[in-house]
């Protein structure tokens, strides 16, 4: 305050200028450090994380082992477990949404980045597809269960009467199943895969774009021939990243997949899930059966880390050799 | 005079009829993709809206056999947790994304810290109450909103020290430099002029991670459970008991035999989303008035 009215008594000296104090220097240094410990949390705090999760599972790792993840019981009364269904239906239903949301969500990036529509309606559509992955996961199991399974049922049934024969539909749609937890997982997935793929598409040089065209490429054979192989590294990124988001995805499939312990093809039958099994099991799950589910939750952890980090490696790779292209 | 070139589309031509075929696709997988989103909207507003009564906010859920009730606990206990998450995440983030951002954003430790961040957004939300109630409920011995909240915190971190990351660096360089230039630490430049130069970035980050909170289900299943009744009957100890919460209470409702509950899961389900809509609408105005 002092050196502001020296320089409203002197016009044209060093004006609000003014050394740092000893003061100034020390907050300085302590805030820097202090930002740099919080750096350092974010890693510890993964490291606790799996330290933490890891540590409360190790008994009953050393009880189960490797057949825990090779055995199809899950017997509380027993003291059986193993979760080799669950694996395999958290695969699996990741798969199919993967097909689908990838399908989609490539297709919209394509729809919002190629100058289909007026800039205008691209960003209402961009906001709608925003807005689809706004919408928490409990509400789209509810709509599943009231809304998806009565719809889908019709189909369902078409298909198992008809093509009955194929693994794929050798059972009816009793309700809850593989095929509507699938379906609900595509669309959650779908933002995801369209949001990353866009940026992918959009990173796209101008002067590959106006090549293409000037050499008198329909826009479709642009796309498929230069764009998307241009972009295919983050797009991929894109679809490892959907996949991850589908294999760790709990409310919609605790709600709609059926909580049924088996190894199936069908789409139709019920399954259950790695996250719906801790979704389902844990909150009345005695103190054994919670080191038994740890156990299962440091596989999901482990699996969906794994997708995550090669994920995100294949987003900043790509990103780095296009920007020097 | 050379004659001008043909630029009219004809469909005979077989490369032009193949792109408009693959347009069409790309148009009805588009408005195919719009079509959840129109249904789980209107869904909600038929059955959910169907309930919609002041009765809801005012009362605790009802037994299973009884008419009426609402959800009053539930809004509460979601706000409550939703803000002890903020208290943990947003200052935690902030600070973290400066370092990364302003600091040291090429040293060793800010790279990996903003890889576990990256990393952190795609843990799934039942892990994040895995850990909780290990670290919490085991602890404790006991289900609470704190437990609740850590959770959440969790999911908010990473969003949070990310987007508050990038609008840090949107700040023009310029602008620092004249701060230092004058004399300012770079930690009164950062406070004095990035930080508020940023801080509608920022904003719209900390408000989509409470969006994206405020309807997680699966962390809150088995650290903040449920409670049929108001929270702070017990003054502030109630923090340390179970929890209502919007979106606990829908699951658990959508599974019961009573049409009475599932009326109720809709109108929960609506309240929710008018929650989490306002919340993104009012982060994209922040975000679009920076720019």
């Amino acid at each position: 305050m002092a050196a502001r009215k020296t320089d409203q008594a002197q016009p044209g000296s060093t004006s609000a200028c003014r050394p740092p104090t000893t003061l100034d220097t020390l907050v300085d240094r302590t805030f820097r450090g202090l930002t740099l410990c919080f750096a350092w949390l974010t890693l510890l705090l993964i490291i606790y994380i799996f330290w933490r999760i890891g540590g409360t599972a190790i008994p009953a790792m050393h009880k189960f082992g490797i057949s825990f993840l090779t055995s199809t019981d899950w017997d509380p009364g027993q003291g059986r477990f193993g979760i080799l269904p669950e694996i395999w239906g958290t695969l699996y239903s990741s798969l199919l949404a993967l097909f689908g949301g990838g399908i989609f969500g490539v297709a919209i990036a394509v729809f919002l980045t190629q100058d289909f529509l007026p800039h205008n309606v691209t960003v209402v559509l961009k906001s709608i597809i925003e807005l689809l992955a706004a919408i928490p996961s409990v509400v789209y199991g509810l709509w599943g269960i009231f809304v998806l399974i009565p719809l889908i049922r019709p189909l369902a049934d078409w298909l198992h009467l008809h093509l009955g024969w194929l693994p794929f539909f050798s059972t009816s749609l009793s309700g809850p199943g593989l095929f509507p937890a699938a379906l609900v997982l595509s669309i959650m997935i779908l933002p995801t895969v369209a949001a990353i793929s866009q940026d992918a598409l959009a990173a796209i040089p101008a002067k590959i774009r106006e090549a293409a065209f000037g050499m008198g490429a329909t826009r479709w054979e642009s796309i498929l021939r230069v764009f998307l192989p241009t972009a295919s590294g983050g797009i991929f990124g894109a679809l490892v990243l959907g996949f991850g988001r589908a294999l760790g995805e709990t409310m919609a499939l605790a709600m709609l997949v059926g909580n049924s312990n088996q190894l199936t093809l069908s789409l139709f039958s019920p399954a259950n899930t790695l996250a719906a099994l801790l979704a389902l099991n844990f909150p009345e799950a005695s103190d054994y059966e919670v080191r038994v589910l740890m156990y299962a939750a440091v596989v999901l952890l482990v699996i969906t880390f794994l997708v995550n980090v090669a994920g995100q490696l294949i987003i900043t790779a790509t990103l780095r050799t296009g920007g020097s292209k | 005079m050379s004659a001008s070139p043909d630029f009219s589309r004809n469909f005979t031509d077989p490369r032009a009829l193949k792109s408009f075929i693959l347009s069409t696709i790309t148009v009805g997988c588009a408005i195919l993709a719009c079509i959840p989103l129109f249904s789980v909207l209107a869904m909600l507003i038929l059955r959910g809206g169907r309930r919609f009564s002041l009765e809801l906010f005012t009362s605790l859920p009802p037994t299973a056999f009884d008419s009426g009730g609402g959800f009053g606990n539930a809004i509460v206990g979601t706000v409550v947790m939703v803000g002890i998450a903020s208290l943990i995440a947003v200052p935690f983030g902030i600070i973290g994304a400066i370092y990364l951002a302003e600091f040291g954003p090429h040293t060793r430790i800010a790279t990996v810290a903003r890889f576990c961040a990256k990393t952190m957004t795609g843990i799934p939300s039942i892990l994040a109450g895995v850990f909780a109630y290990s670290v919490v409920v085991m602890v404790t011995g006991t289900y609470s909103a704190v437990a609740g909240g850590i959770a959440l915190s969790l999911l908010m971190l990473p969003t949070v020290m990310l987007t508050a990351e990038e609008a840090i660096q949107m700040v023009p360089a310029i602008m620092r430099e004249a701060a230092v230039g004058m004399g300012c630490t770079p930690t009164q430049a950062m406070w004095k002029v990035v930080l508020p130069k940023a801080m509608p970035g920022i904003i719209t980050g900390v408000m989509l991670a409470i969006a994206r909170a405020a309807g997680e289900t699966a962390p809150l299943l088995f650290t903040a459970l449920f409670s049929d009744y108001w929270m702070f009957q017990g003054g502030a100890g109630d923090l340390m008991e179970p929890t209502a919460s919007l979106a606990v209470l829908i699951y658990n409702f959508s599974g019961m035999p009573f049409e009475n509950q599932i009326q109720l899961a809709w109108a929960a389900s609506l309240v929710l989303v008018l929650m989490v809509f306002t919340l993104n609408i009012l982060s994209r105005l922040i975000g679009q008035r920076k720019k």
